[in-house]
């Protein structure tokens, strides 16, 4: 076992465990976009960090792909981290403002603007479809092409491959191009639609706070 | 295609390993044979090493050097690198498009040449540099890449020079400046 410290905690975990999973199995939550239980580490969304080592000299890791290591501190939720993972949303909205998945997460995370130039593109490069296609798959029909601004996702000579059998586990997987936000605003690219809505709940309960989540009457996930 | 069973051959001797290392050396042969990645080659190569056409694919679109298109037989490289563009490489690209006919990045329609630029050469001290069929030439302007040019091609293949000569012959017909200066030192 490897005891280490999670926001104060003295906690222990088995030896090869992520920060992330390390985390999540102490009931904190960190959001992530290109992780999936069944699929190999990839750290690509960078929203998944979290600070480490001492305050002064610490730095910032990606949880997904760091394991636990012994005396390891780590910071999951400090400011440097929120402040960070609010800037990441914030790229993401601006690459891709209809997806709700993002959106969620900007609501979420109170993402209040955008202040990037909006792409409205359909794929933020998480290569989630890409290594599902080959880990689950074995299919290896899909992967990354060309290389920096040009860098996209497609089958070889961008035609239909025959090694793909049509199993659509690259779209389900998607989490910016499959379900739509239909109401990002023109101007902000935010929607936060969903936050707007008022609960259904608190007009019977009054003050009362809603432990939920997601919360079942009004359908919207834990706030902050 | 024998040639291609011959290079299988070959590669499998040379190529054991399935990483991207080996992958990267593997297509360079192919490049070097054929002067591209022709689809089905690498599609044959993928069957015949266990590799997937997708890997295959990924590399080579993301390296600069490696072509899915037929490249001219002679390859023409501009430096248009920071050193090279602040010492007036833009100027040296456009008149050697402008001579071949071919834009940056293109082949000529006789699939003689083939230009190209790249963003550095790692030879700043020698810019504005042009790159003429793996010879590198330094401190180069409008005017004396024009003067290369006929230099390098008396080195060439006759026939590469005659075929020089026509576009050359072409371009003054069309009004080309630096051509009919060429055809004039020619007479």
């Amino acid at each position: 076992m490897i005891n280490f410290m999670l926001n104060g905690l003295d906690v222990a975990v088995e030896k090869g465990t992520t920060l992330l999973e390390a985390a999540r199995f102490y009931g904190i939550e960190i959001p992530t976009l290109c992780h999936n239980e069944g699929l190999s580490p990839y750290g690509a969304c960078r929203l998944c960090l979290v600070e480490i080592g001492e305050p002064g000299k610490s730095r910032l890791v990606t949880s997904c792909t760091y394991p636990a290591q012994e005396g390891l501190q780590v910071r999951t939720h400090s400011e440097r981290v929120v402040k960070t993972r609010k800037v990441i949303i914030e790229l993401y909205l601006a690459t891709c403002p209809s997806s709700k998945t993002i959106q969620d997460l900007a609501s979420r995370y109170h993402v209040t603007r955008v202040r990037f130039r909006r792409k409205h593109d359909d794929c933020i490069l998480c290569g989630l479809c890409i290594r599902y296609c080959n880990e689950q798959m074995q299919g290896k029909a899909i992967g990354f092409v060309n290389r920096g601004v040009e860098r996209r996702i497609t089958t070889p000579f961008n035609r239909k491959f025959e090694e793909c059998r049509l199993c659509g586990g690259c779209i389900y997987i998607c989490p910016a191009c499959q379900a739509r936000c239909q109401g990002p605003q023109e101007g902000s690219g935010v929607c936060n639609a969903c936050l707007n809505l008022s609960p259904p709940c608190l007009d019977h309960f009054g003050d009362a706070m809603c432990y939920m989540d997601p919360c079942v009457a009004c359908e919207q996930g834990r706030k902050g | 295609m024998a040639l291609l069973e011959k290079q299988m051959q070959v590669d499998q001797e040379n190529f054991t390993t399935r990483n991207g290392q080996s992958l990267v050396a593997l297509l360079q042969e192919v490049q070097e044979q054929y002067n591209y990645l022709p689809e089905e080659v690498l599609r044959e190569l993928a069957c015949a090493r266990g590799l997937s056409l997708m890997e295959m694919y990924s590399v080579a679109t993301f390296y600069k050097s490696f072509s899915l298109q037929p490249r001219g037989r002679h390859k023409i490289v501009t430096c248009t690198g920071t050193a090279c563009h602040v010492r007036g490489s833009e100027k040296v690209t456009e008149e050697v498009s402008r001579m071949l006919g071919v834009k940056p990045g293109g082949t000529s329609e006789d699939g003689e040449y083939s230009l190209e630029s790249v963003n550095c050469l790692g030879a700043c001290a020698l810019a504005p540099l042009v790159v003429v069929d793996g010879e590198y030439h330094g401190n180069m302007t409008a005017a004396r890449v024009a003067a290369l040019f006929r230099e390098q091609l008396k080195k060439m293949k006759g026939q590469s020079a005659e075929s020089f000569d026509k576009v050359i012959e072409e371009k003054a017909i069309a009004g080309c400046s630096c051509a009919r200066l060429l055809a004039g030192e020619k007479n």
